[in-house]
């Protein structure tokens, strides 16, 4: 019952984004069926396409679990997009550096990728829980701090240029290599990975001790002390956890999608967790069915661009109205909530 | 506005079976009463006995489902609050229907007036004003903005602005609720001056005492019907406490001394703690609660008591001193380690830290014990079902009201949301209980049930230190009382040895003496 009912408010706002997308395609002067009709078709019309909705959503889950389980301590990570880019790099170096059994090699390669976004995690759970900054700000600076030593590492003077041209490493071992669920896409394993993730998370946050504490945490921090839960370290946990995660979906989509690091690999997608993790209610299934949403809005909406019917902008607007339909009103509650929390609490005690 | 001549004596309302329905919901089963002019008719009941739906019914705020209304023996019906001022009856509501950025002026004909005529007469309302607020000493400044006023004030002008609109009855929803205990007395006195001007006062409240101080009749309502109607002179608390509650209510509690001075369960010694700011909020304090004995501490609220508590249960940093428990130095321990050595705490706030209103009642029931079989299986796993059938039997066992144990929290009254960290603290068998404010804000059978456990707990031997504001309350259930002013202990009585007088000098710092 409530289900339908958040799965009802979510369509008609998802109706509402693309319905003001059709007011300003119209207004601007674009033919709307046509781009309706290339938004659909490049999302889900055949099976190369089905497959490219899925390899964007990848990515996209594993941010929007990063992005969720953060928040349920309570706390806000904006930094998913660096942690990604930490973690790719990592798993494509093991990927190239390590000499391993088939199997194995993806394993550690994934848990490399995992290690690196956890340190990256770390560092502002730390900050926030024992020092008191504010997280949000921390996790955007270490992002970019993130984002362009990767590119350093890569670029023509950085240690790992491993490409005549390109700023990118060199190809990871063939051990290393998720291996395509479908041949002729680009569609990897990954996304059964971060769908097994998902429901560990779902345990975890669920049927854990330790998950009950966290969003205990994230709920009212005064009680869950009082409850004999240690906040700092659980909210730190919560960070590593989520550092951890978009630093996974980096290994994922570095060794199933592109078999090296590339510089700049992500076009946004530690950005579109935000709004996947709001869109899933905080709901790791949830999370499931919003990251494959905004795949489905970024295939079509390049589908709109390649079909030429309305510019590449256009549908970028269809994305942002979309989401900004979707999210609005969980974030204009949820901030609220923080705003009158943190008025309530102070700072956390040093 | 105006002054309609009125024959202000007799009947001024008659309610007649008046039903009122939501969605199945029965809030009015057939209410009948009578106000009359000169007359202040007090509405009793718990919460969620309907007396606010009534007087919402009388004020054209809901269209009864069944019955009529009656104005001076006239049938009429109220279709909205513009009618019902019209007829001459206000209503002062518990949330104020104030405009904060205007001034006091402008709020009695926001509204009302504007339309009347292209401009406003301001000199004409201030001088209104000033007549109303002589005749009933109702102090109201009326060039000062609502937004700058302290609650009182803005109940006064709340006041005025109902007589302002011509109001002969006026009804007021829990009127003492939010404001402060020093300005109660002036408030009855302005309540008993608009009797005496002949007026209908209707007074919603649940508060027993001052149903018999303020009124002249009462009528008591329980679960949407009426118990029945008497004239307050004739009338005890313990009879009014029966109607509302529906059984008899022990006031009077049966204490068996105990013979000898027991075991020192917690023990308190040279304890210093700062508040939130960092400011010194108690100093040097001490004291031993033995099995067997409640310890009351009485205070002022804001004279350490907070800091007092959160220092002692682990939940702030201690500057100096001791706790024992039974015996083991827990100075300093956190909340976990204390629960594991005997001692639970009711906290002060239910909302803030002894609930997470957003858990369900299940979730809730395990608070503190989340890490403990058979809840958690191992460190890996959450018996979903031991927690729910856990949860269950705590409902049944301390009569929790509540739709099922997957209800969130915030879902539940707030005498059952105590009901619920009471059952959940008690429930582990404790040698020290630290209950700060544990009846605030609850109805009659809250405070009952309360009293009624933390009892059962000293019979059983538990230690209890009981931080109240109520002093009622204290030398009813304390064995030994000490009162703290300005952070320290500055003396102890035996509840049979003194009285409210002397206790209430005490809280203000007026004999200083060492405990």
């Amino acid at each position: 019952m409530k289900l339908l009912k958040e799965l009802g408010i979510i369509v008609v706002s998802v109706a509402l984004g693309l319905g003001v997308g059709a007011i300003i395609t119209a207004a601007t002067g674009y033919s709307v069926p046509a781009v309706f009709r290339e938004l659909v078709r490049g999302a889900f019309s055949d099976m190369y396409r089905v497959a490219q909705t899925l390899t964007q959503a990848t990515p996209i889950l594993f941010t929007s679990l990063s992005f969720l389980i953060a928040f349920r301590a309570g706390l806000f990570n904006i930094g998913a997009e660096g942690q990604l880019f930490l973690g790719g790099f990592f798993a494509a170096w093991a990927g190239f550096t390590l000499s391993l059994p088939p199997v194995l090699h993806i394993v550690v390669c994934l848990f490399f990728g995992a290690a690196a976004g956890a340190v990256w995690g770390f560092i502002p759970g730390w900050l926030r829980a024992r020092r008191g900054a504010n997280e949000f700000v921390t996790t955007m600076m270490l992002s970019y701090v993130a984002i362009y030593l990767t590119s350093w590492l890569v670029s023509p003077g950085g240690p790992y240029h491993g490409h005549q041209w390109a700023n990118q490493t060199a190809r990871i071992l063939s051990t290393a290599e998720l291996p395509r669920m479908i041949t002729g896409t680009q569609l990897s394993w990954g996304i059964v990975v971060g769908g097994l993730v998902a429901l560990l998370l779902w345990y975890f946050l669920f049927r854990m001790p330790r998950g009950y504490e966290l969003r205990a945490v994230g709920q009212n921090p005064l009680a869950a002390e009082y409850g004999g839960v240690d906040v700092a370290p659980t909210q730190i946990l919560a960070m590593v956890l989520a550092g951890a995660l978009a630093g996974l979906g980096g290994a994922s989509e570095i060794l199933g999608t592109h078999r090296r690091f590339i510089e700049g690999f992500s076009p946004g997608y530690g950005w579109d967790g935000i709004a996947g993790g709001l869109i899933a209610r905080a709901h790791p299934i949830g999370a499931v069915f919003a990251a494959l949403l905004m795949g489905a809005l970024r295939a079509g909406g390049s589908a709109i661009d390649r079909a030429g019917v309305a510019p590449s902008d256009l549908a970028a607007v269809f994305q942002g109205l979309v989401i900004l339909f979707v999210v609005a009103p969980e974030l204009i509650r949820y901030l609220k909530r923080v705003r009158r929390r943190r008025r309530v609490h102070g700072r956390p005690e040093p | 506005m105006n002054n309609r001549e009125r024959s202000l004596s007799g009947e001024a309302v008659r309610l007649e079976g008046i039903v009122k329905r939501f969605s199945g919901v029965t809030a009015n089963a057939g209410i009948d009463l009578s106000l009359n002019y000169g007359e202040v008719h007090g509405l009793l009941g718990e919460n969620g006995a309907g007396k606010t739906v009534l007087m919402s019914v009388l004020y054209g705020l809901y269209r009864p489902t069944e019955g009529q209304i009656y104005l001076k023996d006239r049938p009429v019906a109220i279709s909205s609050p513009a009618v019902a001022i019209r007829a001459g009856i206000g209503m002062v509501h518990q949330h104020f229907m104030l405009v904060p950025r205007l001034t006091v002026a402008d709020n009695m004909v926001v509204g009302w007036e504007t339309l009347w005529g292209p401009f406003l007469d301001r000199s004409r309302i201030r001088r209104r004003i000033g007549e109303l607020s002589e005749q009933y000493g109702l102090e109201v400044d009326p060039s000062a903005r609502v937004e700058e006023l302290s609650v009182g004030e803005q109940q006064r002008v709340e006041i005025v602005k109902a007589l302002y609109r011509g109001a002969e009855v006026l009804i007021l929803d829990e009127p003492t609720a939010t404001l402060p205990e020093q300005e109660v007395e002036s408030f009855f006195a302005t309540i008993r001056a608009l009797r005496d001007e002949g007026k209908a006062v209707v007074f919603i409240t649940h508060k027993l005492r001052e149903a018999l101080t303020i009124c002249d009749r009462v009528t008591v309502l329980r679960k949407g019907e009426k118990v029945g109607t008497v004239p307050a002179s004739q009338a005890t608390e313990s009879q009014l406490a029966e109607m509302m509650v529906g059984r008899e209510v022990v006031f009077e509690v049966q204490r068996e001394r105990v013979a000898s001075e027991g075991q020192p369960l917690l023990r308190v010694e040279g304890l210093t703690a700062v508040d939130d700011r960092g400011v010194p909020a108690v100093q040097e304090v001490g004291f031993t609660v033995h099995d067997h004995e409640i310890v009351g501490v009485a205070g002022v609220q804001g004279n350490g008591q907070s800091e007092l508590v959160e220092a002692i249960c682990g939940l702030s940093r201690l500057r100096q001193g001791q706790v024992m428990v039974d015996g083991e130095d827990l100075s300093g321990a956190p909340p976990r380690k204390m629960a594991q050595a005997g001692l639970v705490h009711i906290p002060e706030d239910r909302h803030r830290r002894g609930l997470i209103l957003d858990f369900s009642v299940g979730e809730n029931s395990i608070l503190g014990r989340q890490y403990e079989s058979p809840f958690a299986i191992g460190q890996v796993g959450q018996s979903k079902r031991a927690i729910a059938g856990y949860a269950r039997e705590l409902v049944e066992r301390f009569n929790i009201v509540v739709p099922g144990v997957r209800t969130p929290a915030r879902a539940l009254s707030g005498g059952n949301q105590q009901r619920v960290i009471l059952a959940r603290e008690l429930d582990r068998k404790p040698k020290v209980i630290v209950a700060a404010q544990p009846t605030r804000g609850l109805d009659v059978a809250g405070i009952e049930f309360v009293w009624e456990q933390l009892l059962a707990m000293r019979r059983e031997g538990a230690a209890i230190l009981l931080v109240s504001m109520d002093l009622d309350e204290l030398l009813t259930l304390a064995d030994r009382l000490v009162v703290m002013y300005q952070g320290k202990l500055v003396g102890e009585r035996k509840p049979g040895e003194t009285d409210k007088q002397e206790i209430g000098l005490l809280m203000l710092g007026g004999a200083v003496e060492t405990a």
